[in-house]
């Protein structure tokens, strides 16, 4: 019986982990796509670095970019799905664990997931 | 000095060039088991001539693309022990959050160097056959107490085990956290010692374990390096794509190859690559 719900919480772990990153692979190449369907020219140098536009550094403005159809929005979008898809996988733990009446793991697993909500709030 | 992709390539030969890269390196990172991203710093630093710190972004976005794809199987199949993942992933994000915290501190030449020691190691570390050693004397009171124990799929049955020296693999844990925040990588290597090495797991479990927390670790850096601008839409796009394709196209090839001399050459390209690293980071080039 729990052996059945663990390899249940496993099943959904696996499942959200790949429809992340499908679902990510998916919007980076439409972007990608975009970028080079208007990118004429030159290769940019990268080679001293500066940060990225001021928009592109938040998730509120990658996500205006996205929706006005910037590539370079629609990619960073891309990566920011990637990026949840881990977050995801997290959370469906706290969810999981508590369903199996796990209290300790339910714990850990909220920890984990407070630690990364950190690294989005406070590297404002 | 060699200059194989020059300034003036246009945009779409430059990603054309960066998503071949790209592909080949995940391809020989997931038939080695090395991971892809360990070679994406040293390649787009070396022979794009990209800022290291964009390099970074590049690679951690890659590393988290391909352990997530990777993960999604092996976490099904049962091996990966979902208990100690999230357990040492208190430890493996704490670290990210210092590591890429310590990027911003770091002089690009200093990452250079630390990337060229990981490198060598990665590749010391991947000759050494690994065997699976029952833990010597009773279980860990601790590991019960975490519940760190589990089984795994063996021909007909399972096979079960309990972790040894927890203190001590979650202070490596830790470690690999930061190198991976600090370096934009998956730190595989570190990760499977603390495991294999100190908690006494069988190296599948191990190996399939690591790839479950390397995503999280990462994503642990991510808001860091996003906020920061690390992460270049222009650049990373081609980087991802290729690293991804080619890490799904080597899982395929891993069960129709002998792979031990595609291994011993790319790990020959690593040496190579690491060397290269700590040069051009104490000479000042990075």
């Amino acid at each position: 019986m729990a052996e059945e719900a663990e390899h249940g919480l496993e099943q959904a772990m696996g499942r959200i982990l790949q429809i992340g990153v499908t679902a990510s692979a998916l919007v980076v190449s439409i972007g990608g796509i975009l970028y080079l369907a208007q990118t004429r020219g030159a290769r940019p140098s990268y080679q001293h670095f500066q940060s990225a536009t001021a928009q592109l550094t938040t998730v509120h403005g990658i996500v205006a970019q996205a929706l006005s159809l910037n590539p370079a929005g629609i990619v960073e979008f891309g990566i920011l799905l990637l990026i949840a898809t881990p977050i995801c996988r997290v959370l469906f733990g706290v969810v999981g664990f508590a369903m199996l009446r796990d209290r300790l793991y339910t714990a850990i697993s909220a920890i984990v997931l407070v630690i990364l909500l950190f690294s989005f709030i406070t590297s404002r | 000095m060699l200059e194989p992709f020059h300034p003036s390539m246009s945009v779409s030969l430059f990603s054309l060039a960066l998503f071949a890269t790209s592909l080949v390196a995940g391809f020989l990172g997931a038939m080695t088991g090395l991971g892809g991203g360990v070679v994406i710093v040293p390649a787009l630093c070396l022979l794009f001539n990209v800022d290291v710190h964009y390099a970074l972004g590049a690679s951690l976005v890659s590393v988290i693309a391909t352990s997530s794809g990777a993960a999604a199987a092996f976490v099904r199949e049962g091996y990966s022990n979902i208990r100690i993942g999230m357990f040492l992933e208190v430890a493996t994000t704490l670290g990210a959050l210092l590591g890429a915290y310590l990027t911003a501190k770091v002089a690009g030449n200093w990452i250079g160097i630390i990337f060229g020691v990981v490198l060598l190691y990665s590749a010391w570390s991947s000759l050494h056959k690994m065997h699976d050693a029952p833990p010597a004397g009773p279980p860990d009171p601790l590991a019960l107490r975490l519940n760190l124990k589990g089984s795994y799929p063996v021909g007909e049955g399972r096979q079960s085990y309990v972790a040894a020296h927890v203190p001590q693999a979650f202070a490596i844990m830790f470690g690999a956290g930061t190198l991976s925040g600090l370096l934009g990588i998956g730190s595989g290597a570190v990760k499977v010692l603390a495991m294999d090495g100190a908690m006494k797991l069988p190296f599948k479990v191990s190996t399939t374990t690591s790839n479950f927390m390397i995503g999280v670790t990462a994503a642990a850096s991510a808001g860091i390096y996003l906020a920061r601008g690390y992460i270049l839409p222009s650049l990373t796009w081609p980087v991802v794509l290729g690293v991804l394709a080619g890490s799904l196209l080597g899982a395929r090839a891993l069960t129709r190859t002998r792979v031990k001399t595609i291994r011993l050459a790319f790990v020959v390209v690593i040496v190579a690559l690491g060397i290269e690293m700590i040069y051009n980071g104490v000479t000042g080039r990075l």
